[in-house]
């Protein structure tokens, strides 16, 4: 549905180039939920604002639905423009029109007619639950309120794209979620394809299917966010991720005086981690039957990346050598990796 | 003397309203054009910029009593006079335009960049962003510039009174000061204050009216 092919953005100035934009390449399929994270300065913003050419390239080529939007003149443009939505941090609604109002805004400067624009607002209203709201003005609305306006209006003109700039960071918690779970929920019922750029993993981890690492104007990491969160690569994905997968290791667990090799008699500290359908098998009771060993769960977490359950356990396994390495040959058999933490005494 | 006041009165209206008006209009879209060809704003054009804002900067700089006596031939040209109230509106406009130009941009100027782009992310002309953003989002804001263009040509108009344009500053300076008249000379006075007063208290409430932005 997108497609950037070494898409540059450089800022000429007198006090030196900036290159925003290395050349990036990345593809986004329809229908899904594309998530661009990245540290602010990291490139996000601008690389979002490419695909609608708010920012125009200066090197590379983008495609939205098969058009080439680098090629375009201003007029095709403006109109292929019609077809993306966007949503932004601070909102950005018209603070001198109403809610019903903005979410017209967009269908008048397609000049459509008055019947029309009335049925798709109090459409959209239903959409985004703002029914009873549609004559207030945003200074009477709540942020969360406001960027369902966003959204609302986003929408009204049947995108098939949505591009979302930061659209959670200026919301609480528990706001963000629903704001998320609105647009899974708009993802789903209309199929249409979503770019989320954000500094949040949590955002990332609740409703994005693919995910992208910016750093310095270039993509470091790209891949199923399944995968992104259970397996990083590089280690500004690994400082991402370690936050909301609890990479970050308990502090009862580092407090423990703990030895790199195994001395007899010494017990193995192990974290292992399952994903969805895995978390149904039973590996540990299967390893104690299988070896001669002792298990006891230190600490335990359960996590949801989407759709999918993602779990982590700390376990302390006690028996001879040749158990205990048996026992952690058979768990990285099975795939829950066994990361060994180290020896207690 | 009432019947002088009131004739005095309606002549000062006369030639504040309609420079209000024509000012507006000459103004209105100068301000709109030295905002969008800014650098970094929807019409970029470095030319068109700097050019007009030279005009409108020289323009302001000459003081109101000089402005008036320079363009008598123009004055003349557009009236067929260069005295009475008609003529007046002339270099009252003159002067009054470029100021509400300027009142105009910086008005515009204050909404949020990000609003523009919103505007522009799903696909405005310039000319819909100017109609549909530009001028109603900044409509409080520019109501209140209006309103202070006003009341500098309730000033200037009693200026231009001096110079045989009519209205209560003529009154003040004929009657009150010519003719040692104390008392026509405080009531003139007592009657801009009010008249300003009044000009101030309604665009205060017109604009707060307008203003959505503290509900």
């Amino acid at each position: 549905m997108i497609k950037l092919e070494n898409v540059e953005k450089t800022y000429f100035s007198k006090a030196g180039d900036v290159h925003a934009l290395k050349p990036v390449s990345l593809e986004v399929q329809q229908g899904e939920i594309f998530g661009i994270i990245g540290l602010s300065g990291a490139g996000k913003s601008t690389l979002v604002r490419c695909i609608n050419m708010l920012e125009k390239p200066t090197g590379g080529k983008v495609f939205v639905d098969g058009e080439e939007m680098t090629a375009m003149t201003e007029e095709e443009l403006r109109h292929a423009r019609q077809t993306i939505g966007m949503i932004f941090q601070h909102f950005n609604l018209l603070a001198s029109r109403t809610v019903r109002q903005n979410i017209a805004f967009p269908l008048e400067i397609q000049g459509k007619d008055k019947a029309y624009i009335a049925k798709r607002v109090e459409e959209m209203l239903e959409l985004v639950q703002l029914e009873g709201r549609g004559d207030y003005y945003p200074s009477q609305l709540s942020g969360g309120q406001k960027q369902r306006v966003g959204i609302a209006r986003a929408l009204a003109s049947d995108p098939k794209v949505l591009l979302c700039d930061e659209a959670t960071s200026a919301l609480d918690p528990a706001t963000t979620k629903s704001i998320l779970e609105l647009l899974k929920e708009i993802n789903k019922k209309l199929g249409l394809t979503i770019v989320m750029i954000t500094h949040q993993m949590e955002v990332v981890k609740q409703i994005c299917d693919r995910v992208a690492v910016i750093e310095n104007g270039v993509i470091v990491e790209e891949g199923s966010m399944i995968n992104v969160f259970t397996n990083p690569q590089h280690p500004t994905t690994k400082s991402f991720t370690a936050a909301v997968t609890n990479a970050e290791l308990p502090e009862m667990v580092k407090q423990m005086n703990l030895k790199q090799e195994y001395t007899p008699g010494t017990k193995l500290i192990t974290r292992i981690s399952f994903i969805g359908d895995l978390a149904g098998e039973p590996i540990i009771s299967g390893m104690v039957k299988k070896f001669d060993v002792d298990v006891s769960i230190l600490y335990g977490n359960i996590d949801q990346l989407k759709d999918t359950a993602y779990g982590t356990l700390i376990l302390e396994v006690s028996g001879d050598e040749t158990a205990l390495r048996a026992a952690h040959a058979y768990l990285q058999d099975k795939g829950v990796k066994g990361e060994v933490i180290g020896f207690e005494s | 003397m009432w019947g002088l006041l009131l004739d005095s009165f309606w002549e000062t209206m006369y030639m504040v309203i309609t420079s209000t008006v024509l000012a507006t209009a000459i103004g209105l879209p100068l301000g709109v054009i030295l905002t969008v060809t800014r650098s970094n704003h929807i019409l970029p054009n470095v030319a068109v910029n700097s050019v007009l804002g030279a005009i409108v900067n020289a323009a302001r700089s000459t003081p109101f009593i000089i402005l008036m006596v320079a363009i008598i031939p123009l004055t003349r040209l557009i009236v067929g006079s260069s005295i009475g109230t008609t003529a007046a509106i002339v270099p009252l406009t003159i002067s009054a335009a470029p100021f509400i130009a300027r009142v105009i941009e910086g008005s515009l100027l204050e909404i949020e960049p990000g609003v523009i782009e919103a505007a522009q992310a799903m696909g405005a002309s310039p000319m819909q962003i100017i109609m549909k953003v530009l001028l109603p989002e900044a409509l409080h804001s520019i109501v209140l510039g209006i309103t202070l263009a006003i009341i500098s040509l309730i000033g200037y108009s009693a200026m231009a009174g001096a110079l045989g344009g009519g209205g209560l500053g003529d009154l003040a300076i004929r009657y009150g000061y010519q003719r040692f008249r104390l008392d026509i000379m405080i009531i003139t006075v007592i009657v801009l204050i009010v008249m300003v007063q009044t000009m101030q208290s309604i665009g205060d409430y017109a604009s707060k009216k307008l203003n959505k932005n503290k509900l």
